[in-house]
């Protein structure tokens, strides 16, 4: 029963992060929510790897995979919003609307 | 050998074929491919002939049935039983034939070497004799009434476009018109009959009609009418009452068609195709008494025209049309007569033309009185011609006579008015016979030349056939002599179509039939002899002094006004004509018009109504769906990625509840 917080813990966490993608109108903020999403994602992964307790630790070599991808999604991420920036002068995502009819 | 007799027609096909697709390449144009073809068939017919005839005769002896071989194909069905077929029939009537037609046609090829010599058209003509051969030996060899009626319309063809063999004259082309379409209009008859025998058997095959008549299952008043509606294509083809006007206008062809298609063969069709149904024939009284009436008329009124005739080829060919109706009123009561005078007949009527031929050939004239005298310059055409004439006119023991007597003897044992109706016709019809060729004779041969230039006889190509045509005139009688004794072995049995008909129908002989028909025969010589023994001509005709009967004689008892001025000019032209266009401008035009029009504004309402309402209304319909649809829809794209994910996470949601509680 100790997964229970854990678990918890990563739910309330991912909530958090939707809560964050939906409402923040800053990309950076955009882009830090869903990193929280990540880190709920790890916090699981770490969670059931002990919970499973295999001899290989799945669980957390996989924590650290998406640490690292999620690493490099920020790079790429903020390398994007630092040419919204440039090109127009705003990081705000209500106005990279080029996407719509 | 009778099973591969298909060849006797096949060769002249092929010959036909060849010379007319390879005749101008040939030494000869093509002609020495038509004798040859010739010469085997006629080989091919003399051994079918004795395989044929000998069964016969020893049927006869052993009481067996009469030969007969039937090989046949089907080429298409038209119902479960019946269907059109090619097949030959062979029996002693088509082995007869085949010996007539193939003996008299390849005498008129080597006749048209010299008669044609020259012509421009050599080849092409040429190929039509071979075609035209081809066509007879169909016609006789058919066992079904559909491929009959192929030769027949074949050889009908053939005879058109032979006739108008010189068709720059408007004349003779005007003659191959007539005459196609008076055999025409009797084929009318002869197409209803057929389909009405159909209807009564079932069947085309001659055989299995022949059986059906055995067999008495029949509508005896609808076979009566059928065979009265052939009787019309016989009427058509073989130039009798009242259809017969075409022949001697045919005579515009060149002789040796005249020898072959107008003489020996075509015209004895409609004979053949009588002889081949006698067995159908005897069995209706009343279609019987029809064709002993119209053989009758016609022996008789021929006979009379062709006394007032200066052209030598007409008035061979009114005595044709004579014998003809000797032939065809001797079917009226028996087989064998009708068909031994079919024969005899081609071939002394055969050497008559061929020596006529001859005979305008020498004088560049065919009328007679531009002849005279030829007998000095001319002796193997005058011999020949006489043998010819001694034979038609009757004289015993020469073919003719045999022949006549045959049918004067049958006549008097049917007795009924039919029987004696030919008999007594027939017996004045001889004496007419008589008188007229009597008049040819002294007309072409005696006296002094009265036309111009200088008569010489006809090269050996033209003088050889005729003689070759003699020997059988000669003595070809003699194959029926009616003695009982001989009779197994004669004519009637190699020719009969059942052992039953031989046995009950016996040739016989009557002493005073033959001493009254060679009387009135003497008699016709002696008038003949007495009025034409110094040839008069033109106004000096006797024959043509008789003041009306020689009118209404030259005017062809005015049948040719008939049909020419009253029924084809006044009636058909000037009648029926405006009658027919009257119909045609005011009901059949308006009628098309109307429909016309109709059609158009049909069109044009579908246009305005189904196309541009309906059809054009569902495709822009659709188009402005889709763009309206997608107007509305392309509002939920705002560009706005927080709505989509949020959008995205209230799917998620309803997703997993609806997992959950599934």
């Amino acid at each position: 029963m100790q997964a229970a917080y854990p678990l918890t813990f990563a739910a309330l966490l991912f909530c958090v992060g939707v809560y964050g993608v939906l409402s923040r109108r800053h990309a950076v903020l955009v882009l830090m929510s869903v990193e929280l999403m990540l880190a709920a994602v790890t916090v699981n992964l770490v969670t059931f790897g002990a919970m499973v307790g295999d001899a290989l630790y799945t669980g957390q070599v996989f924590a650290l995979f998406v640490m690292a991808v999620g690493a490099a999604e920020v790079g790429i991420g903020l390398a994007i919003v630092l040419l919204i920036y440039r090109n127009r002068a705003s990081v705000n995502i209500d106005d990279a609307d080029l996407m719509k009819y | 050998m009778s099973q591969v007799a298909w060849l006797i027609p096949a060769l002249p096909a092929a010959s036909a074929l060849a010379i007319i697709f390879f005749g101008k390449r040939m030494p000869k144009g093509g002609a020495e491919v038509g004798i040859l073809s010739l010469a085997i068939a006629f080989v091919l017919a003399v051994v079918v002939a004795i395989e044929v005839f000998s069964a016969n005769v020893a049927a006869v002896a052993d009481g067996g049935e009469a030969f007969l071989t039937t090989v046949g194909v089907e080429l298409f069905p038209i119902s479960a039983e019946a269907g059109i077929n090619a097949g030959i029939r062979i029996d002693g009537l088509s082995a007869m034939m085949f010996l007539l037609v193939t003996f008299v046609s390849l005498m008129v090829h080597i006749y048209s070497l010299g008669y044609m010599a020259g012509e421009e058209r050599f080849t092409w003509y040429f190929g039509l004799l071979s075609l035209f051969t081809m066509s007879m030996l169909i016609l006789v060899v058919a066992d079904n009434l559909m491929l009959l009626l192929v030769g027949w319309e074949l050889v009908g063809v053939c005879s058109f476009l032979l006739i108008g063999f010189w068709w720059e004259q408007k004349s003779n082309s005007n003659a191959a018109i007539k005459a196609f379409l008076t055999t025409k209009s009797g084929d009318v008859g002869l197409v209803v009959g057929v389909i009405t025998l159909w209807s009564v058997f079932g069947t085309f095959d001659i055989s299995q009609i022949i059986a059906g008549v055995e067999a008495g299952a029949y509508n005896e008043g609808l076979l009566t009418f059928g065979l009265v509606a052939l009787v019309l294509g016989v009427v058509g083809k073989s130039a009798q009452f009242p259809l017969h006007t075409w022949l001697p206008d045919a005579m515009a062809g060149p002789t040796p068609v005249s020898a072959l298609i107008h003489a020996a063969t075509m015209v004895t069709a409609g004979v053949f195709l009588i002889a081949r149904l006698y067995p159908v024939y005897s069995a209706v009284p009343a279609a019987q008494a029809t064709i002993a009436v119209i053989g009758a008329i016609t022996l008789l009124m021929a006979g009379l025209l062709a006394l007032v005739q200066d052209d030598v080829k007409k008035v061979l060919a009114y005595s044709t049309i004579s014998q003809l109706g000797y032939m065809v009123a001797a079917l009226g009561f028996s087989y064998t007569a009708g068909i031994f005078h079919l024969f005899t007949h081609g071939f002394f009527k055969a050497l008559l033309f061929l020596g006529a031929g001859s005979i305008i050939h020498a004088a560049h004239s065919n009328n007679m009185s531009d002849m005279g005298g030829l007998a000095k310059v001319m002796p193997r055409t005058f011999y020949t011609f006489l043998i010819g004439s001694l034979a038609l006119m009757a004289v015993p023991p020469l073919a003719g006579f045999w022949s006549k007597d045959e049918i004067l003897v049958e006549a008097a044992a049917a007795g009924a008015y039919t029987g004696n109706l030919v008999l007594v016709l027939g017996a004045i019809g001889g004496a007419i016979t008589v008188f007229y060729m009597t008049r040819v004779l002294y007309l072409v041969f005696a006296g002094e030349f009265r036309g111009y230039g200088h008569p010489h006889e006809s090269p050996q190509t033209m003088t050889a056939p005729p003689v070759a045509l003699a020997v059988p005139s000669l003595f070809i009688g003699l194959i029926n002599l009616p003695l009982p004794a001989f009779q197994p072995y004669a004519f009637s049995a190699w020719t009969m179509f059942s052992t039953e008909y031989w046995v009950t129908h016996p040739i016989e002989f009557s002493p005073l039939i033959a001493f009254v028909a060679v009387t009135l025969a003497a008699a016709g010589f002696v008038v003949g002899r007495l009025m034409y023994r110094d040839a008069p001509v033109g106004d000096a005709d006797p024959m043509l002094r008789l003041g009306l009967p020689t009118r209404i004689l030259q005017e062809k008892y005015y049948l040719d006004r008939l049909y020419t001025d009253l029924i084809t000019l006044t009636l058909v032209r000037d009648k029926l004509g405006a009658a027919s266009v009257w119909l045609n401008d005011r009901v059949i035009d308006r009628i098309v018009y109307l429909a016309g029009a109709g059609t158009v504004g049909f069109g044009r309402g579908l246009y305005d109504v189904a196309d541009q309402k309906g059809i054009d209304g569902l495709v822009n319909g659709v188009g402005q769906s889709t763009r309206w649809s997608g107007g509305r829809l392309r509002l939920a794209q705002s560009g706005n990625v927080q709505l989509y994910a949020g959008a995205m996470l209230a799917g998620v949601v309803v997703l997993a509840v609806v997992f959950a509680v599934g």
